[in-house]
């Protein structure tokens, strides 16, 4: 069976594909492409004369220690929120698999979040555990902790952490929850006859079960994590205090837009593209060849 | 070991189970007491059922589906909770004891082979859980996979074996634990059908060597009747009859056993036409409601037995098997359906079974007559067989 579909006109199916090829090209190629001619560049201070630099800035990059901080802090907030989001996720979408009156309700509860945009979960966590403002916050000075988020770096990572993976629970519940239906309860009734309690069932026979759904969730959280925290952080600390909360993506735009370093900007998104390209390289090639079990 | 394509080599006179692999096995009697299972919603799916499985036994379960049989399958298991009586494996009961303390195994029907793991680790699986030595499990499972022809199969995942061989894997995670009690929920269904008789004999070869007390679920009344010491007929969450299956077979307990065990069913006529009604004699003859003739009790005469029933019939059509000849009749009274029971042939079609190919020609008129003893007579509601 041929699947191919066959035109009558030559120029019929470029005319098809045009539009989505105009759309890739306007919002994906030529930025790109700007930033990477924008990356050998060099701008004087006062915008007068640019000069080509070849790697200069690539290698001012490499030679500046905030960089490799902030290479390592992406990778720590990366890791942290995918880790914190998508155990509490399984946890709540394993909960919320048994067969309990309600259960469409409370699914529909938690998928929630996921309408949320970025900025706003930050303002609603800002509400909460804003030193002067947030009620949480005045809890934890009525325990004894000095909660300060405006001061303290690792407060304030802390915070970002927390508002970044909630608001990821809910896609990654969403995807265990399909994972979980998937797996034949026939299966999980042979391993409870065959002696394994339901913390080694689940150990043993769920969790390699929905490795495959586990691999997907933390490609998808780490991409998320170095690009998608950009409204969180802005809202919520704007990288501060200090470069406390300063990511990779966050240090592209005050680099360029704050900092008016151009230039440095664009090498740094060059750099992120590549990582992306990477990751989802990795993914591709997992998913394709189906590494399940 | 070329056994990979046919099962044939299941029955192979060199492998048949070995002398060291009959496990002492502990006592297991399964008795069901008065058992019940009402769901939430007010649905009473198992009402009320007696069953005494002895050591050793296979019973076998047989209904059609939605009759409960599965379900109570499941609540011998444990993965169904009982809401009335009482299930009693070994002389202890059960009701509030987790499946893997039962020590009973089963085999699923589609197998619930764990797809992660080879084919050794499924196996072993359980025994590991259960805290055995890993010298202890390897002797085990490579005997187990031995004598069910795996061997060469123990280190691929369950998605590179054919249907045969899971089912295989299936038992071999069944037999591996040595338990008291195997159950079967319709293991065979997913076969073809060369390999489910195939592995049908190799289960009650497997049962027999094994001496290990067997409750066998299925809707295959071949099936229920080859492999079973005792027969539970179930019909709507009830238990029609009990016993062994040739006694059920030769005295059905009521319309729906007979419809339902034998193939194809006994032929099932009122006896309010006068045309039967005149050729029944006796004492019982006069309170039945309902004639049961099984289809190869009928010999195509032009005589009528002392006592027994002769019917004209027109043939409408004709089946040859080879052995034998399925001759499909009606009579030419018109008369109302009997009992709504699954299986059952429109009113007033007859079926005779004859051995050979000879057959009448179709549109022929025949007269067939069956023997006083062959009758069977049931109440009108079908619930009660009468002795003649």
């Amino acid at each position: 069976m041929q699947k191919q579909a066959i035109f009558q006109s030559r120029l019929l199916p470029y005319a098809l594909v045009a539009p989505q090829l105009a759309i890739v090209l306007l919002f994906f190629y030529w930025p790109a492409l700007q930033a990477v001619i924008q990356s050998f560049l060099l701008q004087d201070a006062f915008g007068l004369s640019t000069s080509f630099v070849w790697f200069e800035n690539y290698l001012d990059l490499f030679r500046e220690p905030a960089y490799f901080e902030a290479i390592l802090r992406t990778f720590f907030f990366s890791f942290a929120i995918a880790v914190s989001s998508l155990s509490f996720a399984l946890l709540l979408a394993v909960m919320a698999d048994k067969p309990l009156r309600g259960s469409m309700l409370y699914r529909t509860l938690l998928i929630w979040p996921y309408a949320v945009a970025p900025p706003v979960v930050g303002v609603l966590w800002i509400f909460m555990l804003h030193p002067s403002l947030g009620i949480i916050a005045r809890y934890l000075r009525a325990i004894g902790i000095d909660w300060n988020p405006l001061l303290d770096g690792d407060q304030a990572a802390t915070l970002i952490i927390l508002a970044a993976a909630w608001k990821q629970i809910s896609y990654n519940f969403l995807f265990f929850l399909a994972g979980l239906q998937s797996i034949p309860r026939s299966v999980l009734e042979a391993a409870a006859i065959d002696g394994a309690r339901p913390m080694r069932r689940f150990w043993t026979v769920t969790f390699p079960l929905l490795s495959p759904t586990i691999f997907f969730l933390l490609v998808v959280n780490i991409v998320y994590a170095f690009f998608d925290t950009f409204g969180i952080i802005d809202t919520m600390t704007r990288g501060g205090p200090g470069k406390s909360t300063e990511t990779l993506v966050y240090k592209v735009y005050s680099d360029g837009l704050l900092g008016g370093n151009l230039g440095s900007s664009a090498a740094q998104s060059v750099i992120l593209m590549v990582m992306v390209i990477v990751l989802t390289g990795i993914q591709f090639r997992f998913v394709e060849r189906k590494v399940t079990y | 070991m070329g056994s990979l394509h046919t099962p044939c080599v299941l029955t192979n006179p060199h492998s048949p189970f070995p002398t060291r692999y009959s496990p002492v096995h502990p006592m297991a009697n399964v008795t069901l007491r008065n058992v019940r299972k009402t769901y939430l919603g007010g649905f009473e799916a198992i009402k009320g059922v007696n069953v005494d499985v002895g050591d050793g036994q296979f019973c076998v379960l047989v209904g059609p589906s939605g009759c409960g049989k599965s379900t109570l399958l499941r609540m011998v298991a444990g993965l169904e909770t009982v809401t009335g009586g009482e299930i009693d494996i070994g002389g202890r009961v059960v009701n509030q004891v987790e499946p893997a303390d039962r020590d009973i195994a089963m085999v699923f029907q589609n197998y619930a082979l764990y797809p992660h793991m080879s084919v050794f680790n499924n196996m072993a699986y359980g025994l590991r859980n259960r805290g055995m030595k890993e010298t202890e499990i390897k002797s085990r499972v490579d005997e187990a996979a031995r004598v069910l022809e795996l061997t060469p199969m123990l280190e691929r995942k369950p998605r590179q074996l054919s249907g045969g061989q899971r089912q295989r894997v299936a038992m071999g995670r069944a037999i591996v634990r040595q338990p008291k009690v195997f159950l079967f929920d319709e293991p065979l269904s997913n076969l073809d059908a060369k390999l489910r008789i195939a592995m049908r004999v190799e289960i009650r070869k497997l049962q027999r060597r094994l001496n290990t007390t067997s409750i066998y679920v299925t809707h295959d009344q071949l099936e229920a009747m080859t492999l079973a010491d005792i027969l539970v007929v179930m019909n709507g969450g009830q238990v029609e009859q009990v016993g062994n299956p040739l006694a059920i077979y030769e005295k059905p307990a009521t319309t729906f056993v007979a419809s339902f065990i034998g193939a194809p069913p006994m032929n099932l006529m009122s006896t309010r036409p006068e045309e039967i009604r005149s050729q029944l004699t006796g004492g019982a003859a006069a309170d039945a409601g309902i004639l049961g003739i099984r289809p190869e009790d009928f010999v195509i005469t032009d005589q009528t037995p002392a006592g027994g029933v002769a019917l004209p019939l027109t043939v409408e059509a004709i089946e040859r098997v080879g052995a034998e000849t399925f001759v499909y009749g009606s009579r030419e009274q018109e008369e109302q359906r009997v009992a709504a029971t699954p299986g059952e042939l429109p009113p007033g079609e007859i079926i005779v079974r004859i051995p050979g190919t000879e057959a009448p020609a179709i549109g022929a008129k025949i007269r067939v007559a069956a023997l006083r003893a062959k009758l069977h007579l049931f109440s009108g509601d079908g619930r009660t067989r009468l002795e003649a």
